[in-house]
């Protein structure tokens, strides 16, 4: 970052075209941006999230068969020219079902952790912003949550949701009863995390400034809070979307979630643990859950140097 | 009292601890019967050398009021559990076909299930206090208590050794990287690292199986270990390295940043300048120095590893508690399910408050309030 400027001796004789240009300001984004930029490893796998996200949205056109489409006479078969990646019991194609378990399992991460964020962001925001009793009462309730283990949490509220028993169709069901699920788990950290935050922000020097002027809570909050906040927020996202992924994979996986023929990298981790010799059905799903992981993870912490320069390394 | 005295009495008990541990590791692994006394000399020494911390650091008050708090958060947790059971859609004993109503109301009254909601829960806390877990529901005949000390023992030996791995792994690795601080060697042991953190269990631990046991695709590896139940120390692992493998991922990540941070500090420098070995001042003035981090971590570390040996005994067919989690909330195994609960969170709470205490007995510095 260090940039060399000539020493000048006599000023007045250099036109005006030669003087060092002031450096256009940089804000701390664009300065974040910058740095992530440098990053090959966080590139690469913002590359990779984004191509995952678009296989995902995109599954009819990219895959080249259904999900569900069975093909008797082919099962258990491993990679081939017709069928890429092998396929499973029912003679289905496991590429196609990756592809298609994408869809599931990314938009429950993705759908999930932003539900965690408004949960908690917003809960996390009012404990810290008024603090004193309000935020010990609120924080304690955060303290016993955190010491359910956040494993029965998320399979009593499965239970209970599979109990009530809203929606006819079994894949709807499934998918909001995981959805509720890893939501109810997932803000607790991120409430944690915003209430620091506001915490450590409302008392600085131009949040008073702002108040002594006299504006509305409310706008402080947006204005001038939120935006200094965005950083970790960011970042704690980045690492909540994999985690989610895990919990939903998990619940399939354990047989609470999704079921077949409808597919998600937790069904078929599942189908593949329970196909024992065929490893090809549980290998290629794994490196799927495995790389998408991977690039979550590398991806936040690339975020995290580039955004939060002061955790870099953690 | 001297300060030197009372700093080897300190050590003596922290010594004795870890000396006591490896016995009994010891023991386990040559599959030899654990005698009682071992048990009783172990619970006692922990509790005289936490006794001897407390005292020392002051910490009388801040303990009594954790220990009230962790009281008053199982009570809470104990209350919610049971109201959410009971307002939960459906009852016990709807089974698929459906029950005569003379039995069913025969059944119900036998549990209490029929007596109005505050009467229950005053039966259910008189006897929680006592130490009564009441009768399973699906397992006849059985009580709570019994259920849980027959499979607490198993799944705490696989988080035991899990955690015991995870640090042995992990902080070696942590160190190792940051002494090779930015060359190829560094990056391999990170790359190693967040791989452990980013391979689900329920992936490694099958591919695992399949490679150890099963033979795919080496051949000659068929058979070199048992791919399920807990029968001995040849079980043990392959469960084991599947549960530990992620926070041994977490706490080597952890420990390198934390040794790199300090490896830049004065007494650092001043420990090299004076010509000490580059060996001892990583592990002596180093590492000692870099290991509050990842102590801070272990508390999360320990509820994850909980959570996780419910997974790994589904996969490895171990016969530990985790496999009643699950199945008593499908059952609606009422007490099972507070029984569980109550343990796990128990064990979380306990946990986090001996990670506390360790901060003050690692770090004087530290100053709990």
């Amino acid at each position: 970052m260090s940039e060399v400027v000539a020493p000048i001796s006599n000023p007045s004789s250099i036109p005006d075209s030669k003087l060092p240009q002031a450096k256009p300001s940089r804000s701390l984004w664009s300065d974040g941006v910058l740095r992530l930029k440098r990053n090959k490893a966080a590139v690469v796998s913002l590359g990779f999230i984004i191509l995952i996200c678009l296989c995902a949205a995109f599954a009819e056109f990219v895959a080249p068969y259904s999900f569900e489409t069975q093909n008797i006479d082919h099962t258990l078969e491993g990679p081939s020219a017709s069928h890429w990646l092998g396929t499973d019991g029912l003679g289905r194609d496991l590429l196609s079902r990756i592809i298609f378990g994408a869809r599931m399992s990314m938009s429950v991460g993705i759908l999930t952790a932003i539900m965690s964020l408004l949960i908690g962001g917003i809960y996390g925001a009012v404990s810290g912003w008024f603090g004193g009793t309000v935020d010990s009462v609120m924080m304690r309730f955060v303290d016993i949550l955190e010491a359910v283990p956040s494993l029965l949490l998320l399979i009593l509220v499965m239970v209970i949701f599979n109990a009530i028993n809203i929606f006819e169709n079994p894949e709807l069901r499934a998918l909001t009863g995981i959805f509720l699920a890893v939501s109810v788990v997932g803000w607790l950290g991120l409430a944690r995390l915003v209430r620091g935050q506001v915490l450590q922000v409302k008392e600085q020097l131009f949040v008073e400034a702002a108040r002594a002027m006299g504006a509305p809570g409310r706008l402080i909050l947006w204005r001038h809070v939120f935006p200094n906040i965005l950083g970790p927020i960011i970042v704690l996202l980045t690492f909540q979307i994999p985690s989610n992924v895990l919990f939903e994979s998990f619940l399939s996986f354990i047989g609470l979630g999704l079921q077949p023929p409808y597919s998600s990298w937790g069904v078929l981790a599942n189908d593949g643990w329970r196909a024992k010799s065929y490893p090809h059905l549980i290998l290629f799903p794994g490196l799927a859950l495995y790389l998408t992981m991977l690039a979550f993870n590398l991806l936040g912490d690339g975020l995290r140097d580039a955004f939060d320069p002061k955790m870099k390394n953690r | 009292m001297s300060h030197q005295t009372g700093a080897l009495i300190g050590r003596i008990f922290g010594w004795g601890v870890i000396a006591l541990i490896v016995l009994g590791v010891a023991f386990d692994l040559g599959e030899f019967e654990i005698p009682a006394a071992y048990w009783y000399a172990l619970v006692g020494w922990c509790f005289v050398s936490a006794g001897w911390a407390i005292v020392r650091q002051n910490l009388l008050i801040y303990v009594t009021r954790r220990l009230l708090g962790a009281f008053l958060v199982t009570f809470i947790i104990a209350t919610a559990t049971f109201l959410l059971l009971r307002y939960l859609p459906g009852g016990p004993f709807d089974t698929e076909k459906a029950l005569p109503p003379e039995i069913k109301a025969n059944i119900e009254a036998k549990y209490g299930l029929g007596d109005p909601l505050p009467t229950q829960y005053v039966n259910f806390m008189t006897k929680l206090v006592q130490g009564d877990l009441g009768e399973s529901y699906k397992y006849l005949g059985r009580s709570v208590s019994d259920i849980i000390s027959e499979t607490l023992p198993v799944s705490f030996q696989l988080g035991f050794y899990s955690l015991l791995l995870a640090f042995t792994i992990g902080i070696p690795l942590g160190v190792f990287a940051a002494s090779k601080h930015n060359t190829w060697l560094d990056t391999a042991a990170m790359f190693l690292a967040i791989s452990g953190v980013a391979l689900p269990s329920f992936i490694i631990g099958p591919m695992l199986v399949m490679m150890f046991s099963f033979g795919v695709p080496f051949s000659f590896m068929h058979g070199m270990l048992p791919p399920a139940l807990w029968e001995g120390p040849l079980y043990y692992i392959l469960p084991v390295l599947t549960l530990g493998m992620r926070p041994a991922a977490i706490i080597a990540r952890l420990t390198r940043s934390s040794v790199l941070e300090v490896i830049r500090s004065d007494f650092v420098r001043t420990a090299k300048a004076k010509g000490v070995a580059e060996m001892t001042v990583l592990y002596k003035h180093v590492l000692k120095n870099s290991v509050i981090p990842v102590l801070t971590i272990s508390g999360p570390l320990v509820a994850g590893i909980l959570s996780g040996t419910f997974v790994i005994e589904i996969i490895f067919a171990v016969p530990g508690m985790g496999k009643h989690l699950v199945q008593s909330v499908t059952n609606r195994d009422y007490p099972l399910i507070l029984g569980v609960t109550l343990v796990y969170a128990v064990m979380l709470v306990v946990a986090n408050l001996v990670v506390d205490i360790l901060y003050t007995v690692v770090d004087p510095r530290i100053k709990l309030s």
